[in-house]
């Protein structure tokens, strides 16, 4: 669906469900320079039990209008904008790469607003590669090869996507180069390079938190994303082998399992 | 260590086409171990509990069904496909028309109207002139050299642009990157069958193709053995850019409410394909053809350059021959295509190969009767040398206008150049040309 936040037009999956307010929301953030459709395989599952659904494309991103915005910071406060737009007073986040940055620094900063936190690939901090930064913010395609190689496991190397016959490569670089990679990658890796509130702001969340970890994932690996999950009180982790980065569309099912258990528990649906 | 030996090499480490030849979209630790890739000769999946089986049908999960939507032998063969492509998703069919039928089915409804070249394949073009018509959709012929005449086509119900790559069996090239532009200039796919090339010759995504088929049949297999098909989606089409496409960019009927380009954007159209296309028409591959399908497709690049390599030899020997009238093959420099081959073609350009022989229909009936190595059959892209006369072949459902407007002539020989000996070869077409010759000796005595 869309709809405006500081008005601008702002597009969001609603996982193939209409957005009903009655229902308890979990909101999806998603990766440096990706979409809304990296969780296709979440979104729907949600949508159609008992929650509604925000896959957001961030500002600049995707479907939605506007300019990326410039760093973690503003990009949590956009967040619990969304939530007050769509007229909600609570919401789950759920957050990948980039995406646990975010929603890390708006759980700090609105710890009642914000009822459970799910963390997939995700650091305290995420220090860019130099060159990798540099191609992003020069628009040179070869941002996005990198990224793709390095954020896949054996999944996205070799194959085997859970959704038959799509091939995992090629569908992320695909997204990632749907706009224009200088101004959604480029801006997205500096806004993680500059980013250094993320250990201190995880100190301060008291909610249930879940943090997903793949043996395989070259951006975040596991001991980064423990190290993240130990400054927050009651985390659970769970680590999946033989995967790296993408884990929600590498290994989705697994990754739904652990969410569904998680989220349903500690954020009941609605009957 | 030296700064230069500290430095960490940021070129991309995914697989490259040999590689993936053999390994993609396969991973044996996931099947037992099994090195190979299983045949999962089955027609159904068990669904863990009655949820599960509810998000498969709403496509809320990944996953197996019944095996006309999708199948894991099926799906190997697809994803495999989709890397050496370039593409984002695949799906297999029972055949070539199958998944041009497929294509179509899925982008168009009773009203609109395709831009198509008019040298293909037999069969593509009765099914573009006789068939569709039937379902409402109509479509506009254009010589696959007349660019400009695409353009002109463009009508406001068009919904893409149809045409092979190197055309069947004229060896005319469509200008690819001007037409993929045309196309998109008028908001529609440029949808490639690139059957000829696979995709060791060219990558037609990359010269702007957005929908991609293949009539696996052919040089992918190899072995001729098996019938399959493909469709792969380029994943680079905005099919919200306009109102052309409802049934993709609105909540559907057909689907559950489902938006595909919303949902699944750059892979949208297979979605659609297998969901609505799969399920209503049913044109799947069976298992066991995928897997033979593999078993060629793992030798690809190394029978690519056999094919080609033999097929510019067959051509400098047919040049020189007596008995030939005229060769038609993008290599040879007077072809009309010849530059536009190198760049499109970089690998090699292609194994087929039309030829005139001297003396007309008779001749040609004759060389095809004497001929023992070369199979006179209808197909192409097998490993073996295959020749057919397609005016009373391939073609011959056509009346003498649409054999004109086609390219066609009566004195023509199609020859898919096979990877035998080469000197085979010759000499075999040697006893196949004295006979051609011979009742033209009676006749002029």
């Amino acid at each position: 669906m869309k709809f405006k936040v500081n008005g601008e037009e702002v597009f969001a999956s609603t996982g193939g469900r209409p957005f009903d307010k009655n229902k308890p929301l979990i909101i999806f953030v998603h990766g440096s320079g990706l979409t809304h459709m990296t969780w296709v395989l979440q979104t729907r599952y949600f949508a159609f039990h008992g929650y509604s659904v925000l896959a957001l494309d961030m500002p600049g991103h995707g479907l939605s209008g506007g300019k990326s915005l410039k760093s973690i910071e503003n990009m949590a406060e956009w967040i619990s904008d969304v939530i007050d737009t769509v007229g909600y007073k609570e919401a789950s986040l759920v957050g990948h790469s980039q995406g646990c940055l975010v929603t890390i620094e708006c759980t700090s900063r609105y710890p009642n607003k914000i009822k459970t936190l799910s963390l997939m690939g995700g650091a305290g901090a995420i220090p860019m590669n130099p060159e990798l930064l540099s191609l992003a913010e020069n628009n040179d395609p070869k941002a996005v090869d990198l990224m793709m190689d390095w954020a896949h496991g054996p999944a996205g190397h070799f194959g085997g996507h859970p959704v038959p016959g799509l091939y995992h490569i090629n569908t992320g670089g695909m997204l990632a180069k749907s706009r224009t990679i200088k101004d959604t990658l480029g801006v997205d890796f500096r806004a993680c390079d500059n980013y250094k509130n993320g250990f201190e702001a995880a100190k301060k969340i008291k909610i249930p938190t879940l943090s997903i970890l793949a043996t395989d994932d070259k951006m975040c690996p596991v001991k980064e994303g423990k190290k993240l999950a130990d400054l927050i009180e009651g985390s659970k982790v769970d680590i999946i082998d033989n995967c790296g980065h993408m884990m929600l569309l590498e290994e989705a099912d697994r990754v739904l399992k652990v969410l569904k258990n998680f989220i349903t528990t500690n954020y009941p649906p609605k009957k | 260590m030296s700064d230069k030996k500290n430095k960490k090499d940021t070129n991309p480490k995914t697989y490259k086409f040999d590689t993936l030849s053999l390994h993609a979209g396969y991973q044996p630790h996931k099947n037992a171990g099994s090195r190979q890739v299983p045949i999962y000769q089955t027609t159904s999946y068990l669904f863990d509990d009655v949820d599960h089986a509810a998000a498969l049908f709403n496509l809320e999960r990944g996953g197996h069904i019944y095996s006309r939507i999708s199948n894991p032998t099926v799906g190997v063969l697809e994803e495999r496909v989709a890397s050496l492509e370039g593409g984002t998703a695949a799906l297999a069919t029972s055949s070539g028309m199958s998944a041009i039928f497929l294509t179509v089915m899925t982008l168009c409804e009773a009203g609109d109207h395709l831009v198509v070249s008019s040298q293909l394949y037999g069969g593509t073009v009765n099914l573009f002139r006789l068939t569709l018509p039937k379902f409402g959709i109509k479509c506009t012929f254009v010589k696959p050299r007349d660019t400009e005449g695409f353009k002109k086509a463009i009508q406001k119900n068009t919904k893409g642009i149809f045409g092979e790559l190197v055309g069947n069996p004229g060896n005319e090239l469509m200008n690819m990157p001007e037409i993929a532009k045309i196309a998109h200039d008028a908001g529609v796919p440029l949808i490639v069958d690139a059957t000829y090339q696979t995709p060791y010759l060219c990558k037609p995504f990359e010269h702007g193709a957005d929908i991609v088929v293949h009539s696996l049949t052919k040089w992918m297999a190899g072995h001729g053995s098996s019938m399959a098909g493909i469709l792969v989606e380029g994943g680079n089409f905005d099919w919200m850019q306009n109102d052309k496409f409802p049934t993709m960019t609105k909540p559907y009927e057909g689907y559950h409410g489902l938006s595909f380009a919303e949902e699944f954007g750059p892979t949208a159209f297979t979605m659609k394909a297998r969901a609505e296309g799969m399920r209503d028409f049913g044109p799947c591959l069976s298992p066991q053809n995928a897997w033979n399908v593999l078993q060629g497709i793992e030798t690809l690049s190394v029978r690519m350059k056999k094919h080609c390599s033999n097929a510019e030899e067959m051509v400098k020997y047919l040049l020189a021959h007596e008995s030939v009238a005229w060769v038609s093959h993008p290599s040879v420099p007077d072809h009309p295509d010849h530059e536009l081959a190198k760049k499109l073609l970089p690998n090699g350009r292609g194994s087929m190969i039309a030829f005139g022989i001297k003396g007309g229909k008779d001749a040609g009936v004759a060389f095809i009767n004497n001929v023992k190595l070369a199979s006179h059959l209808a197909n192409v892209g097998d490993t073996r040398t295959l020749v057919i006369h397609p005016a009373s072949g391939t073609h011959s459902q056509m009346d003498e206008a649409t054999l004109k407007f086609a390219g066609l002539s009566h004195d023509m020989i199609r020859l898919s150049v096979g990877i035998e000996d080469i000197e085979d070869i010759k000499n075999d077409f040697e006893v196949g040309f004295r006979a051609a010759r011979k009742p033209r000796l009676v006749a002029n005595q």
